[in-house]
């Protein structure tokens, strides 16, 4: 028998029964799709939160005021404002391994530009926190070290505060009330879009910390303290100076416990490694148990399929087909079924990783390596389970294939 | 070694039931030669599907020997008794055993399909001669459920004839057909034995025995009766005798 003719008997059989043809097919459509969508999913979302860290700035350390505990009782962390300008400026006077310093107040309430108004987060921030986490502007400037010593009235909008409150209109230049307080709009930040966590992080006013912790807030209290060190290979140092310098300004004893927390760049990443790692090891199982229920699916179809055809085997047996004859038959037909399932499961994989990664605001990255190691699993279960029970009614005498009932 | 086509000796072949064991064909030999047209009678169950499934290479005999062509069958592999099935003989089913769904040319040209010798050159052309033959030159497309019972089974006597094989058996391939049909598939097999077919038939209907050379009779799997038949009848000339009745009724 020709190779072409087998690959034709096998297309017409494949026509001949559409439905049970698509029936096979499904289980690897499902199979394959499933793993596609999970894989390109968990992997984008990896490759997300990697960016997303990347992007919280160079070299970045951020300290937080620590839980105090006094007589065994612990405040819980931030309990105590134990952050203050005074150590922010003793960081700027004396640390050698830091590059910029910034202190970080945050403050909320409703801002109103002409007919417009909208609640949002507030945050002081020195001129250099910029450089620290690597913003970039849109539009106009950041404040400068004059504006934040003069407590002026300026303030830099996120890209969503600029949207709702000058839809139609360049903030830049025009005058706002925050909390009743005038401000002039001095620059609009370029869009950051959502954080891992899903809030929106254009829904800020930038402005001068002194302003913002003297006009808006109590004048005492800072939240954070943000500052880059000098290199990536010496935030270990940039750590201890900053925790030496922190403590001698807080007169903590020797035995005192710090009042402050600092973090930096590698813990975070390592949360959010272990965050997505777990991510990931959830989505491949999952994918892992649909690919196995679609393997059983295409082994039961297949065993069906190959019974219910015994007597077809039967009489080509009989008119003279070989046993190799009519393995190969079934051979490529599994195959050519496997491969068009696979390259529907693939495409439909492809949109659904696609279309939920928008759902979700995750980008979807497709890994070559696992569509093909996938593909060929996926074809392999279906060679096999229709070579296995091929291969039994190829061994049959032509007699009892045909009686088969 | 005599010229016989096929010779068998002591052929049994026992089904077993759980405790009963079926003796479906009992000790028997049989010689036939080259160009012979022999006609299979016997009550139901006496037999003859089970034999000629062993003559045709589709079952093996419990004990016995078979040779066909000179060749003892029981000495052939799997792969070189398809050959044999495929080249050599011309089997038809008495339940047509055609493939569902599929055309009757398709069907037809199932066993070039497994021709390694490209004995055929034009496979479809020859499938379609074998369908005229058999006077279905009109209905090469039509699947079996859209083919009358005598269609069917006229259809898998041009599967059986389509690769030209030297022997051809046939296993009640006129227990469907209306007599005009059947006096026609017997002018054919007349006409295929006379140009050297050997033919083997099974059939119940003494009527269509007369048309065979020689007669064979089963009973409970052994030889109940091997007689000559000195003057076949010639289905031709009664198909042209049933026409003219016919005409003569309707005038
Ligand atoms: N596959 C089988 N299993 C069990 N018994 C069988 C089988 N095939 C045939 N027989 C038995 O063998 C005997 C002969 O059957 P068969 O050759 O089909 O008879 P015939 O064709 O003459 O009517 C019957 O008694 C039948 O029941
Ligand atoms: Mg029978």
């Amino acid at each position: 028998m020709r190779w072409h003719k087998l690959i034709l008997v096998a297309l017409k059989s494949i026509a001949r029964n559409k439905m049970r043809s698509l029936l096979t097919m499904l289980g690897i459509i499902i199979g394959v799709a499933s793993v596609i969508t999970m894989v390109a999913l968990g992997e984008g979302s990896q490759a997300d939160i990697e960016g997303q860290v990347a992007s919280l700035g160079t070299n970045l350390l951020m300290v937080r005021p620590g839980s105090v505990s006094s007589g065994g009782v612990s405040g819980g962390a931030g309990s105590r404002p134990s952050l203050t300008m005074d150590d922010v400026a003793r960081l700027e006077k004396y640390a050698t391994q830091l590059r910029w310093v910034s202190a970080e107040i945050r403050a909320s309430g409703q801002v109103i530009a002409g007919s417009n108004n909208w609640s949002t987060t507030i945050k002081g921030v020195a001129p250099n926190y910029l450089s620290i986490r690597n913003y970039e502007m849109e539009n106009g400037s950041f404040f400068t070290a004059r504006e934040s010593k003069m407590r002026a009235k300026v303030a830099v909008l996120g890209k969503t505060v600029a949207d709702e409150l000058f839809p139609d209109q360049d903030p830049v230049g025009a005058r706002l009330r925050i909390r009743n307080v005038p401000f002039k709009v001095i620059g609009v930040m370029a869009e950051k879009g959502q954080s891992a966590m899903g809030n929106d992080q254009d829904d800020i006013i930038f402005a001068p910390d002194n302003t913002v912790l003297y006009r808006l807030s109590n004048g005492k209290t800072i939240h954070d303290i943000s500052a880059s060190a000098i290199s990536s290979e010496t935030m270990d140092a940039a750590k201890e100076e900053l925790t030496a310098l922190l403590r001698s300004e807080h007169r903590l004893a020797a035995t005192a416990e710090d009042d402050f927390v600092i973090r930096d760049q590698t813990e975070i990443v390592a949360i959010a490694t272990r965050v997505t790692g777990t991510l990931t090891l959830l989505l491949s199982s999952i994918a892992g148990v649909s690919l196995l229920v679609g393997g059983i699916g295409i082994m039961n179809i297949m065993l069906v399929s190959v019974t219910e055809r015994t007597r077809e085997i039967g009489i080509r047996l009989a008119v003279g087909a070989r046993p190799l004859d009519v393995l190969a038959q079934f051979l490529i037909e599994a195959a050519i079924l496997s491969l068009l399932g696979g390259l529907i499961g693939i495409l439909s994989g492809l949109s659904a990783a696609w279309g939920v990664g928008k759902l979700l605001g995750v980008s979807a990255v497709v890994n070559p390596t696992v569509v093909l190691i996938t593909v060929l699993f996926t074809g392999a279960v279906g060679v096999f389970f229709g070579f296995y029970p091929a291969r039994k009614a190829a061994n049959l005498n032509p007699i009892d294939a045909l009686r088969y009932e | 070694m005599s010229a016989a086509q096929i010779r068998l000796s002591h052929i049994c072949k026992f089904f077993s039931l759980g405790e009963v064991e079926v003796r479906a064909l009992d000790d028997l030999s049989l010689e036939i030669d080259r160009g012979e047209f022999v006609a299979i009678m016997g009550s139901s169950g006496s037999g003859k599907s089970t034999m000629m499934n062993i003559l045709g290479c589709l079952d093996t005999p419990t004990s016995g020997g078979y040779h066909f062509d000179g060749i003892a069958v029981e000495t052939l592999n799997r792969r070189q008794l398809a050959d044999l099935r495929n080249t050599k003989i011309g089997f038809v089913f008495q339940g047509f055993n055609l493939l569902p769904r599929t055309t009757a040319l398709e069907n037809v040209g199932l066993p070039l399909l497994y021709d390694r010798h490209r004995a055929v050159a034009d496979p479809q052309a020859r499938s379609i001669e074998a369908l005229q033959r058999v006077g279905l030159g009109d209905r090469l497309d039509h699947e079996p459920n859209q083919l009358s019972g005598g269609q069917q089974q006229r259809v898998a006597i041009a599967r059986a004839l389509v690769t030209d094989p030297p022997i051809i058996l046939a296993d009640e391939p006129t227990g469907n057909l209306d007599s005009h049909t059947t006096l026609e598939v017997m002018a054919l097999f007349q006409e295929l034995n006379r140009e050297g077919l050997t033919l083997v038939v099974v059939t119940h209907e003494t009527e269509v025995a007369e048309y065979a050379g020689r007669l064979i009779e089963l009973r409970d799997g052994m030889l109940l009766r091997d007689e000559v038949n000195p003057q076949p009848r010639d289905a031709q000339a009664d198909l042209l005798e049933l026409q003219t009745e016919k005409s003569d009724a309707l005038a």
